[in-house]
């Protein structure tokens, strides 16, 4: 299939987003303790809505289009086709069972690859993406695909301050440990945007009806580039999962404070002597800084 | 699925951790790995190395001395104004470069902001396994790094292998592992490394930077003391009942998610797997169930007192006390009574 035609001027954003199981609605089995996934509604995942507000945002002031990316199974359409309905202007799903078993080193392949056939014809000026999923939770994605493919990267982006076109330059806050960065950086970059740092919009009517119609690319491996698949899914991945097990139960029980019969006064008093009791030098460390 | 350990990587040595060196302060991140680190080095009769990078400084001069008071052996050091602010670019080439040149086996990073940011890189860039947010690290029979972490809602673990590939990274969240005591007598061997990197060829410029206000900052990660409060406290008020006791103590007060999801606390008060990860001396949690991505956030503090109408809460499976009880009524009544313990000048404060 081919790739989607790129603007010609404006500005050619690409947002990744992942389809994640919805994990408010996750249960797990009372009996084996694992988790279950059957009937488990999917969405996209939530971190990714702020890229893509953003990525939509700087397409409206400076004009260009927004491609939505996501790699997963042939169901990952309807995530696709929901960032259409918010706005965006054209989806590529890859998708291969090679791909199947991907960590974030071979995830950040598959996408980097497709990326860079996205920006054969018009180069990509920004690959957004979400700062961190809610199932593997990694954030490693994003790094590992400005590292391939040269970008600067903008990691935790609360807000982008200004972007100048003909220069090419771009300055955002970044969230750092103790405080906020202000960056300068060149385009082509790649930008994850932090959480809280703006609200995904409500899809027009007009953008609802075209994602419902919307064509979407659709590209195995070798269509989206890829030229050794042993760099893909499980054999493009380093890491192994060698057990999965649930956490042990503690052995001891919980001591319990008796308050029957007891006025307020006195369960707290019976609560401080049983914690000083099982941690006799708090008392007097609580004394020393607190006096 | 196992090949054997290509011939190109069995070469690769020790155990290195990279000492997170910000604006002129260590994470304390660094140490707890430090910690973690020396164990894996003893158990393979390796070296411990901490990874230091920065400004030349008296602050860096510092963090290399406390590196061997954390527990390494050796230090690989790269001294360059570039690296004064923390950025991708002068980073990655950096620590790439040690690791191509002095081959370690494992290294360990904090998963901080920029513990992430730059263990996905360099580990993209050496095409080599990073296992995220572990919560236990070992070496197995095999002499590989078994790194444990929590798989999708902390309901279950998994313990994740780099097989083929070196070095074998993980990155650890803050406060996880405990914080080994420093011995101020150790000392070690100094690597120098030279930044091959100019000013004029890093494209990312710092232009400000804006500390976090220090007034009203949670600190929850290093508090000593924590009170939280869950839904159960029913309205927003009565979350003044958890701050007042945080105050008693000279504490901090942090919540379960629900409560920020419902805008009541900010985001940086909750706790758990999707907050902060706690280990306080005390941790009292007020109306809190005590569902499993909660406990992975406050298993690691020395003691959890509960307070909770319902017997049957989760929470009293891992707390080490419990009071079956309104929390509306014991939260006052333990501020009162801890004020009356304390002495009156706690009552001033
Ligand atoms: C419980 C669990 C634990 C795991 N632990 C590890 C581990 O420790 N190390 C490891 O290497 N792998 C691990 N994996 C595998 C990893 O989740 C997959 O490689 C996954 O494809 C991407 O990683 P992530 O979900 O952590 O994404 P993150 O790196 O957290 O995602 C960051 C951003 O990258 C983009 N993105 C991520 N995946 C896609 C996609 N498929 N399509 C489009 N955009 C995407 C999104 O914008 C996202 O917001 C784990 C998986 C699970 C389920
Ligand atoms: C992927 C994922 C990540 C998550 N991450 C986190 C996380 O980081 N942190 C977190 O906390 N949760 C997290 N959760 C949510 C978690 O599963 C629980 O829903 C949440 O912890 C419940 O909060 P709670 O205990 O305050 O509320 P509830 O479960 O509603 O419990 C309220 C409790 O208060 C008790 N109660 C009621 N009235 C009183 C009273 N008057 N006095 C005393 N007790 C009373 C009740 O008996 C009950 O036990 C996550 C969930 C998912 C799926």
């Amino acid at each position: 299939m081919d790739a989607p035609e790129t603007p010609t001027d404006g500005l050619n954003i690409v947002v990744c987003i992942k389809q994640v199981p919805d994990s408010a609605q996750i249960r797990v089995h009372p009996v084996t303790n694992t988790i279950m996934r059957q009937g488990v509604p999917t969405i996209i995942n939530p971190y990714d809505l702020f890229a893509l507000e953003e990525a939509m945002r700087l397409r409206d002031q400076y004009g260009g289009q927004v491609t939505v990316l996501c790699m997963g199974p042939p169901m990952a359409e309807d995530a696709l086709r929901r960032a259409l309905g918010l706005g965006a202007d054209k989806a590529v799903l890859i998708t291969d069972r090679r791909f199947a078993g991907s960590d974030t080193l071979a995830t950040s392949f598959a996408l980097a690859t497709a990326l860079t056939r996205l920006g054969a014809d018009h180069p990509v000026d920004i690959v957004f993406t979400g700062k961190q999923t809610i199932d593997g939770d990694t954030a490693q994605v994003g790094p590992g695909i400005a590292s391939r493919l040269e970008l600067n990267q903008l990691t935790y982006v609360s807000a982008i301050d200004t972007l100048d076109q003909g220069k090419g330059e771009i300055v955002v806050r970044r969230r750092a440990e103790g405080g906020v960065q202000v960056l300068k950086s060149k385009l082509p970059c790649l930008i994850t945007m932090l959480e809280g740092s703006n609200e995904i919009r409500r899809g027009s009517v007009a953008d609802m009806l075209r994602a419902a119609r919307a064509e979407l690319t659709v590209w195995s491996a070798e269509e989206a580039g890829v030229e050794d698949v042993m760099m893909c899914g499980l054999r493009g991945s380093p890491t192994v999962v060698k057990r999965v097990f649930a956490p042990s139960a503690r052995d001891e029980q919980a001591e319990m404070v008796t308050v029957e019969g007891k006025q307020p006064a006195q369960i707290g008093d019976a609560i401080i002597d049983l914690i000083f009791a099982a941690q006799p030098k708090l008392e007097a460390d609580l004394s020393a800084a607190l006096n | 699925m196992k090949k054997e350990l290509p011939e190109k990587f069995r070469s690769y040595k020790h155990v290195w951790v990279f000492v997170e060196l910000e604006r002129g302060k260590v994470h304390p991140v660094s140490w707890e790995l430090m910690g973690e680190g020396r164990k894996l080095a003893d158990k393979l009769g390796v070296d411990l190395a901490g990874v230091v990078l920065g400004p030349k400084s008296d602050e860096t001069r510092q963090a290399i001395k406390e590196t061997y008071h954390y527990g390494a052996d050796v230090c690989y050091i790269c001294e360059d104004p570039a690296l004064a602010d923390y950025r991708n670019e002068p980073y990655t080439r950096a620590l790439t470069d040690l690791v191509n040149t002095h081959q370690p086996e494992i290294m360990l990073l904090g998963a901080t902001t920029l513990g992430r940011d730059l263990a996905g890189s360099v580990a993209t860039t050496l095409k080599t396994g990073l296992t995220a947010d572990s919560t236990e690290l070992d070496v197995d029979d095999e002499k590989s790094l078994a790194a444990t972490r929590p798989t999708f809602g902390g309901t279950l673990l998994c313990t994740i292998h780099t097989l083929n590939f070196r070095p074998q990274m993980a990155t650890v969240r803050p406060r996880v592992m405990a914080m080994p005591e420093p011995d101020r007598s150790r000392s070690g061997r100094m690597v120098w490394h030279s930044l091959k990197m100019d000013e004029a060829d890093i494209v990312t410029k710092v232009l400000e930077y804006v500390a976090d206000a220090t007034t009203d900052d949670a600190n929850l990660a290093y508090a000593d003391i924590v009170v939280a409060g869950g839904m159960g406290l029913r309205v927003p008020e009565n979350f003044r009942l958890v701050t007042r006791l945080a105050d008693v103590l000279g504490g901090e007060y942090g919540c379960s998610r629900p409560v920020v999801q419902k805008g009541w606390l900010p985001a940086d008060r909750q706790i758990g797997q999707t907050g902060n990860t706690i280990r306080p001396r005390l941790y009292i949690a007020a109306g809190i169930s005590g569902a499993i991505q909660h406990r992975v956030g406050v298993e690691g503090a020395d003691l959890i007192v509960a307070i909770n109408t319902d017997p049957a809460a989760k929470i009293f499976e891992f707390a080490h006390m419990g009071v079956v009880a309104d929390a509306l009524t014991v939260l006052p009544a333990l501020a009162d009574a801890f004020e009356r313990r304390l002495g009156r000048r706690a009552m001033a404060s």
